[in-house]
């Protein structure tokens, strides 16, 4: 990883609750939108949301991909709900609407009754009114098992961050072992055996405010006066060789260093015990891998002196298989297609990989030339185009 | 149809100054003076085109400098004013000699072309050679090169300079020409060290001008100090009188940062629309911030959503706002640029940032690093070239540029 802080990790994990509500996934795609289907009345709806009102443009709306299109008039934030009958499910909500500004939500709605409910100031229970949701030709497939879907990707995915940052600790005990003995060959070759496990969980590791700089900063990225820590400090130290006028640890150092970083793992280690995810978090993960691998490790920044930003490259590819796979069963029902080209993608990406392998793990970075890396490039960016669109397939 | 516009459009410009008036071409029949109390180029109304260079001063001869400085000043109050680089210009010399103007924007109009100087530290302090011209104590305490940024990844050879020279014009072949011409009359004194090329302004520096967009897709510049607030230039831009007691020939100058700002725009491309909004703190269409209200309405840092301020503390905006600055406002003139392609396929694109700042001690450095270490778009950014330049004031007639420097 590369700079302080990742926006895009902080993003995933800090907006837990504004995630769509996950008993809402409902199969049926955003598209098809038709507010002009006089016949059927229409499904693109306009709010206005005051401090003292909820005007809707409608009372009701054929089932199918529904549109409303809130503005806050009044002088608080507000919010926009879709509710059950019963007023109790949320079907979908749009949150921090600022006075002045407008915002939208895009839900998949089946036939039945529900409440509308704009929430001035945030607080209450909002300002409520009934609508019905009329039948339709839209076919809205509704299916039983997508909360079952959920739940166990959740779970998996949980699982393996768990089993990933459990790994990486044992390593970099080992690795810390090694460093401190000064057997440097060793090290070396443990050295990106166990990144491979941080770099699976990247995005998640980077949630966790300072872990991610103590543990992973690299030089070029240093503030004035701020300390190196982590394992880019280390990686200059068992690979000196191209460190113009480097002054090599001292033994207490190396101590000193070492301990530092297994004691940030360990911190990552419970940190991840207690971290909940949300199927957001899955998809926005597996996008934000792949945007590590574009922005660092196609450039050979990441492992300026290792070269060993192969290792880095899969491992992101395989976090972002893993989170890819949990979500899969959703895509495949809302998106289809879209599950085809991710599989194809991610399977050609996989073998330009493969292709790189020397014995247990990769070669050099610095002996892949140009050509390669604009061919690794390539497959990236074929692969991160339909990603990007993964997050709106399973949440919508 | 197409076609037909950009004929005419064409036919404007090579029907020369006349022509291009007739043909109601906004600013290019535009003309600044050179001379005047600051240079022009600052508080100019921003033109559509830069070509920005910086030098090496290779003489360690003070007479053969100033005597550069000197013939600069004329070429450059000749070519703002729409004329040639030299006095005799590009088809009226001998036969016998080449011209003393490359004559590439021979008929075409002013463009409102503004050539602005800047004097880097290695004008004062060489590293290797000290001090060159006599003048090291008259460097201004400010003209420290730049610090190093996080995410800053400089390639040298395009960062810093003893001199610079901005050119801003509506067309840019006379933007290039002013450069071309002023290189080529500085060889043997000056060596060009880097150059960058520069379209569409990404700042607005009077109140008229309407707010354009940066390669983002976003309204840039729009918190940008304009010519028409005064108070707000004598606070932020010039430098006062009693800044600095060693450099009293700056006074009514300034100080330039120029930084290259290459973004990752296939990752940034990537990324959802409420997610960009939220990076930079302002809706995508309209530039109004996200606390509500239009493009010029003050962000609200203190309305708070469900999860936190609506507008995110790490945005861009929140994160460079004049108010975590002890109110430090710059006067930014920076270009979008496109430098072709990286090998990886990717677009060579970004921004080329200028800031014109009073002391950039508290106008530029605090914000810079607070932005490198926090704000949400430092992930698709990336500083590839960095420089300073104390840029000196406006040129009185029967002077040349830098007189008071060298006086």
């Amino acid at each position: 990883m590369t700079r302080s802080l990742r926006p895009g990790a902080r993003r995933t994990l800090a907006v837990v609750a504004a995630a769509a509500p996950l008993a809402l996934l409902v199969a049926g795609c955003t598209e098809n939108v038709d507010p002009d289907d006089a016949a059927e009345g229409t499904r693109a709806l306009s709010v206005t949301a005051s401090d003292d009102g909820c005007e809707v443009s409608a009372t009701d709306a054929p089932a199918g991909t529904l549109t409303f299109d809130v503005t806050n008039s009044g002088d608080e934030v507000t919010e926009f709900y879709l509710l059950d009958g019963d007023g109790l499910r949320i079907v979908g909500e749009v949150e921090n609407i600022a006075p002045n500004t407008s915002a939208k939500l895009t839900v998949n709605a089946v036939e039945g009754d529900y409440q509308t409910a704009c929430k001035p100031g945030m607080v209450g229970d909002g300002i409520r009114a009934d609508f019905a949701v009329t039948t339709s030709d839209e076919e809205v497939e509704v299916s039983e098992d997508d909360q079952a879907v959920v739940d166990d990707a959740l779970a998996n995915y949980a699982a393996y961050v768990e089993d990933q940052a459990g790994q990486l600790l044992v390593k970099t005990e080992e690795f810390a072992a090694l460093v401190q003995a000064r057997d440097d060959d060793a090290a070396r070759a443990l050295y990106p055996e166990a990144r491979v496990h941080w770099e699976r969980i990247e995005t998640v590791a980077e949630s966790f405010g300072t872990l991610d700089p103590d543990m992973d900063l690299r030089e070029a990225d240093l503030e004035p006066d701020q300390e190196w820590t982590g394992w880019h400090r280390l990686e200059k130290e068992l690979w000196p060789e191209d460190a113009v006028g480097y002054t090599p640890m001292t033994d207490a150092e190396r101590t000193e260093y070492t301990e530092h970083l297994v004691g940030k793992t360990e911190e990552l280690v419970a940190l991840v015990a207690e971290t909940e995810y949300t199927i957001d978090d899955l998809s926005n993960g597996s996008r934000g891998l792949l945007e590590e691998v574009a922005t660092g490790k196609i450039t050979g920044e990441e492992e300026a002196w290792s070269h060993t930003d192969l290792w880095d490259f899969q491992a992101n590819v395989d976090g972002a298989r893993v989170a890819y796979e949990g979500v899969r069963p959703l895509v495949e029902s809302s998106d289809p297609d879209l599950a085809t080209t991710l599989d194809d993608e991610f399977a050609s990406l996989q073998a330009l990989l493969d292709a790189l392998r020397e014995g247990d793990g990769f070669v050099s970075y610095d002996t892949v030339g140009d050509e390669q890396r604009g061919e690794l490039s390539d497959a990236v960016n074929a692969l991160s185009e339909p990603l990007s669109l993964l997050t709106a397939a399973v949440v919508s | 149809m197409l076609l037909g516009g950009a004929a005419l459009a064409t036919g404007g410009y090579v029907a020369g100054q006349a022509g291009a008036e007739a043909a109601g071409g906004g600013g290019d029949t535009a003309s600044y003076p050179f001379r005047g109390t600051h240079q022009a180029g600052i508080v100019t109304e921003a033109q559509d085109r830069l070509h920005f260079a910086a030098f090496d001063v290779i003489t360690d001869d003070r007479d053969r400098l100033v005597d550069l400085l000197r013939r600069w000043t004329d070429a450059a109050e000749r070519m703002t004013q729409g004329q040639s680089a030299g006095p005799l210009g590009a088809v009226n010399g001998g036969q016998n000699l080449p011209p003393d103007d490359t004559g590439e924007a021979l008929d075409l109009p002013p463009s409102g072309l503004t050539v602005t100087f800047g004097f880097g530290p290695g004008l004062f302090d060489h590293p290797d050679d000290g001090d060159r011209f006599g003048i090291a104590d008259r460097r201004p305490a400010a003209l420290e090169p730049l610090p190093h940024f996080p995410a800053d990844v400089l390639d040298p050879a395009r960062s810093g300079g003893d001199l610079c020279i901005q050119a801003c014009a509506h067309d840019p072949q006379v933007a290039v020409h002013a450069i071309r011409n002023l290189a080529r009359m500085g060889f043997g004194t000056v060596s060009v060290r880097w150059s960058q090329l520069g379209f569409g302004r990404t700042s607005t520096t009077t109140t008229s001008q309407s707010t354009p967009r940066n390669l983002f897709g976003f309204k840039d510049g729009t918190m940008n100090i304009r010519a028409e607030e005064t108070q707000a230039l004598d606070d932020h831009v010039w430098v006062g009188a009693d800044d600095d007691p060693a450099a009293a020939w700056l006074t009514g100058g300034s100080y330039l940062v120029a930084r290259r700002v290459a973004m990752t725009i296939e990752v940034w491309d990537r990324q959802p629309l409420g997610d960009q909004e939220r990076f930079v703190g302002r809706f995508k269409g309209s530039g109004g911030p996200l606390s509500g209200g239009a493009e010029d309405v003050d962000p609200d840092f203190e309305m708070q959503g469900s999860d936190g301020p609506i507008m995110p503390v790490d945005a861009h905006v929140s994160m460079v706002h004049p108010s975590r600055f002890e109110g430090a406002r710059m006067l930014r003139r920076g270009y979008n640029f496109v430098d072709g392609t990286t090998e990886l396929g990717g677009l060579d694109a970004g921004l080329f940032f200028i800031a014109f700042v009073r002391d950039p001690r508290t106008g530029f450095i605090p914000v810079q690093t607070a932005m490198a270490r926090s704000d949400l778009l430092m992930e698709y950014l990336r500083f590839t070239s960095s420089a300073l330049f104390a840029v000196p004031p406006g040129v009185a007639p029967g002077e040349h540029v830098g007189q008071a420097l060298f006086a």
